[in-house]
């Protein structure tokens, strides 16, 4: 499958991508579907259009403007945070003042949340620990260790090797698959409105 | 022909998977195809399942693009699912359950049942073509990559269906399967593929586990719909000592699956919170099946849970505030589960069936009884002599009241489940001590969610020689209702006789021919006839005339249908014509009407399976 996959450390896709989803968008819409030419026509051309009839059920919208630059790097990240919110509502979890509520409360919202994305992380990452001892056992890092792998802390000093407790594990992704955009869409949505008929 | 691929194809009722293999390849294995799908309004993903249901898109919202359709108003699969979730009237379900209901059209669009008028509705043909369609898109894109010769529709198709399925809606599938391009294909029945997937997984090891004399009870559970089939293993007549399958016996149609018991549990969860004043809104509703599959799936599988939370968040973007907690225990989940679907029953006990009522609203004939063991032991009962009459069987005579199996094989996501497989072995080995039989040892280590599509592309490679092949042919017998000439009295219908036109067992490639006797059909219009299945009548053949049977002998099918072309003939003469029936190499029944004096050598008519129902 062609989804996107990219290992620990590796840069987020260039916007050029992007563009070519737009591009190939773009392509479609004007192929089918006469009142998109035009309209995109008359933006290119700079006119206003002319009153358009009523569309045919089969135009899609009109894509949103592109996005500037810098939301188009980001847009790998925003579409995690979508996944989250949509699978286990993780932002209005964490945009909510949980303050006044009492723990029970806390309780239902946080099962909600931790069942959702935790499914949603699991489809979609692959995680595991850095260092697969049991926390709080003695272990040595040997000379060499990469400092991104592994954090020294307390009495930090001397040479490796280094002796010391594992206090956490760490985590690494070894994969990370989101889901392939198809079509334009206006990735600072991270959740739509909902109006109920 | 020059298949490079065997690809099966599971259409279920709630699930579509694909899995394939190479041909020509020594010792190929069996992959299953991640399909691309949409499952955000705007992204896709490659999935193992494809959920079987269409969204139809409002107009308000973009298009449903997918990468080889990027303008398509509909979506199929998970996306089509969640999306329907919150707006249910778009949505399409259980079309296989639709496709094989005698009581409707099934060509006509009459889905979603209560479309919005701007919707175009479909018809459960076409839902099928749209998930074949949607299957052989991605393969044509994953797979084929565009080579022409690799396209699914240059590749061996096996698609399976229920093996309750009736004649009509076996050629309903295939005609759904053409519209989708599949041009090589081989219908299947489902619990026969999930014992190809068994014997595949087993490997050579299979040849130990059982031996001859061995009856299989396939219980096959899926998301919507319950089949039980009987396999026997039997002496080869080739060779001394070695084995052969034959499928014995087949199962109603049974509307009632995993679904349900999300229901089930669902309906006492929201009894729970109402008792304690809590509102669930429609949107939560929704939700609450979800959550409480989620809590059968860890109670089931870790037995040291006493109970599991059930958590629902409010709708708007405040989480806390209005969500709902209730949990579900194992007390309820036992008392839900095992007795409203698996009881402990006596090997007599019976599902109830409704009460007829007068007008009825259109709808699916969902089962009446949810207990699945009732419907077991029916099915046994029912099919007590299946496996005495098979060539090859050692015991000639049945003894007890059952059909009694010795060996159970599982299939559905539902029976993942130990506690649910216990409960079912436990009512057989009770029934079988009680009929004076064995005990039924269960046969482990089969891929319950894809073992249908699997063994459909392992079964595809035995048709290709490599393997052992589960005999059986068709599992009903099929008749023609005949009025028989009476003084009319009102309010009395006349008499009906069944004339057997196609036997049970008919292999594929073989025909039935009955002479010509009492069908006349009138040039230039369309006349119809009654048509009834049976899985029990296995001696009948072709030209038997019953006058009467018992009442649960014979299922009347939907009406079959002929039209003779007025050429060459004056319209409104009648003629005589006798019947032929053929088991196609697809693997669906071919009924013609042959004239008593034919005008040409081959002149015939084809006659139409399930046209209109009278529902």
């Amino acid at each position: 499958m062609s989804s996107r996959r990219y290992g620990a450390g590796v840069s987020p896709p260039l916007p050029l991508l992007t563009r070519l989803w737009f591009a190939w968008a773009c392509f479609f819409r004007v192929l089918v579907s006469g009142d998109a030419a035009r309209r995109v026509w008359s933006s290119l051309e700079g006119e206003a259009p002319a009153a358009a009839p009523s569309p045919p059920p089969e135009v899609p919208r009109l894509p949103p403007a592109a996005p500037p630059a810098t939301e188009v790097t980001i847009g790998p990240a925003l579409q995690l945070l979508a996944l989250l919110q949509r699978e286990g509502r993780l932002v209005d979890f964490l945009e909510q003042d949980i303050t006044a509520f009492s723990d029970a409360d806390v309780g239902v919202a946080a099962r909600v949340v931790h069942a959702g994305c935790r499914k949603a992380l699991r489809a979609h990452a692959t995680l595991g620990p850095v260092r697969t001892e049991e926390e709080g056992t003695t272990v040595t890092v040997k000379e060499g260790f990469a400092d991104d792998e592994i954090k020294l802390s307390g009495n930090v000093k001397g040479e490796a090797p280094f002796t010391g407790v594992l206090r956490h594990r760490g985590w690494r992704a070894t994969g990370l698959a989101l889901p392939t955009v198809v079509r334009a869409y206006d990735q600072t949505v991270i959740a739509p409105a909902e109006v109920e008929l | 022909m020059t298949a490079r691929y065997v690809v099966g194809i599971d259409l279920g009722t709630t699930h579509c998977a694909l899995a394939y293999a190479e041909l020509e390849r020594e010792g190929a294995s069996v992959e299953v195809l991640a399909v691309p799908q949409l499952v955000t309004a705007v992204a896709v993903e490659a999935r193992p399942l494809l959920p079987s249901f269409v969204y139809f898109a409002h107009e308000s919202e973009g298009a449903c693009a997918l990468p080889w359709d990027p303008a398509r108003r509909f979506a199929v699969g998970e996306y089509a699912r969640t999306r329907g979730a919150t707006s249910p009237l778009r949505l399409l379900a259980s079309a296989k359950s639709w496709l094989s209901h005698a009581g409707i059209d099934r060509r006509a669009g009459i889905l979603p049942l209560d479309a919005p008028s701007d919707l175009e509705k479909i018809s459960p043909v076409e839902a099928s073509f749209r998930y074949l369609e949607h299957l052989s898109e991605a393969w044509d894109r994953e797979v084929a990559k565009g080579d022409p010769s690799l396209a699914l529709a240059e590749q061996e198709v096996v698609i399976t269906v229920p093996a309750s399925f009736d004649a009509g809606a076996r050629e309903l599938t295939v005609e759904a399967a053409m519209a989708a391009g599949i041009e090589h294909l081989t219908l299947l029945e489902e619990p026969q593929a999930a014992l190809y997937a068994w014997i595949a997984a087993r490997g050579d090891r299979w040849r130990k586990d059982l031996r001859v004399g061995d009856v299989v009870l396939v219980v096959d559970i899926g998301g919507g719909t319950t089949d039980f089939s009987a396999i026997a293993v039997v002496e080869s007549p080739g060779a001394a000592g070695a084995l052969d399958l034959a499928r014995v016996a087949v199962g109603d149609h049974i509307l009632l699956g995993g679904d349900n018991m999300d229901l089930a549990l669902a309906h006492v969860a929201r009894a729970k919170l109402e008792a304690e004043d809590r509102e669930v809104d429609r949107w939560q509703r929704v939700a609450l099946p979800h959550a409480c599959r989620e809590a059968k799936e860890q109670l089931l599988s870790d037995p040291s849970l006493a109970s599991y939370p059930i958590a629902i968040a409010s709708r708007g973007s405040n989480l806390l505030g209005g969500g709902l907690r209730t949990e579900l225990t194992r007390e309820e989940l036992s008392r839900t589960l095992v007795l409203g679907f698996f009881p402990g029953v006596d090997a007599s006990a019976r599902p109830t069936s409704p009460p007829r009522a007068g007008l009825t609203a259109m709808g699916l004939p969902y089962a009446h009884d949810a207990a699945i063991t009732k419907h077991l032991a029916a099915f046994l009962a029912r099919q007590a002599d299946a496996a005495t009459a098979v060539p090859g069987f050692p015991g000639a005579a049945r003894s007890g009241s059952l059909l009694h199996p010795t060996a159970v094989l599982f299939n559905g996501g539902v029976m993942k489940a130990d506690a649910l497989r216990g409960q079912v072995l436990a009512a057989l080995d009770a029934w079988m001590k009680a009929d004076g039989a064995g005990p039924v040892r269960p046969l482990d280590g089969s891929d319950l969610d894809l073992g249908v599509a699997r063994g459909a592309a392992a079964y595809g490679l035995v048709r290709a020689g490599h393997g052992l092949r589960i005999r059986g042919g068709t599992a009903r017998a099929y008749y023609v209702g005949i009025e028989t000439p009476a003084p009319a009295v009102p309010g009395v219908p006349p008499p009906v006789s069944a004339l057997c036109v196609a036997p049970f067992g008919m292999e594929e490639g073989t025909v039935a021919s009955l002479p010509a006797q009492e069908l006349c059909v009138v040039v230039g219009e369309k006349v119809s006839f009654r048509f009834f299945g049976s899985t029990v009548r296995r001696a009948d053949v072709a030209g038997t005339r019953l006058e009467r049977w018992k009442k649960d002998e014979l299922t009347e099918l939907s009406p079959i249908e002929v039209t003779l072309p007025a050429e060459g003939r004056a319209p409104g003469d009648v003629v005589p014509v006798g019947l032929r029936a053929a088991v196609t190499e697809v693997g669906t029944l071919l009924l013609e009407a042959v004239p008593v004096a034919p005008r040409t050598d081959d002149e015939r008519w084809k006659i139409e399976l399930s046209v209109r129902g009278e529902g």
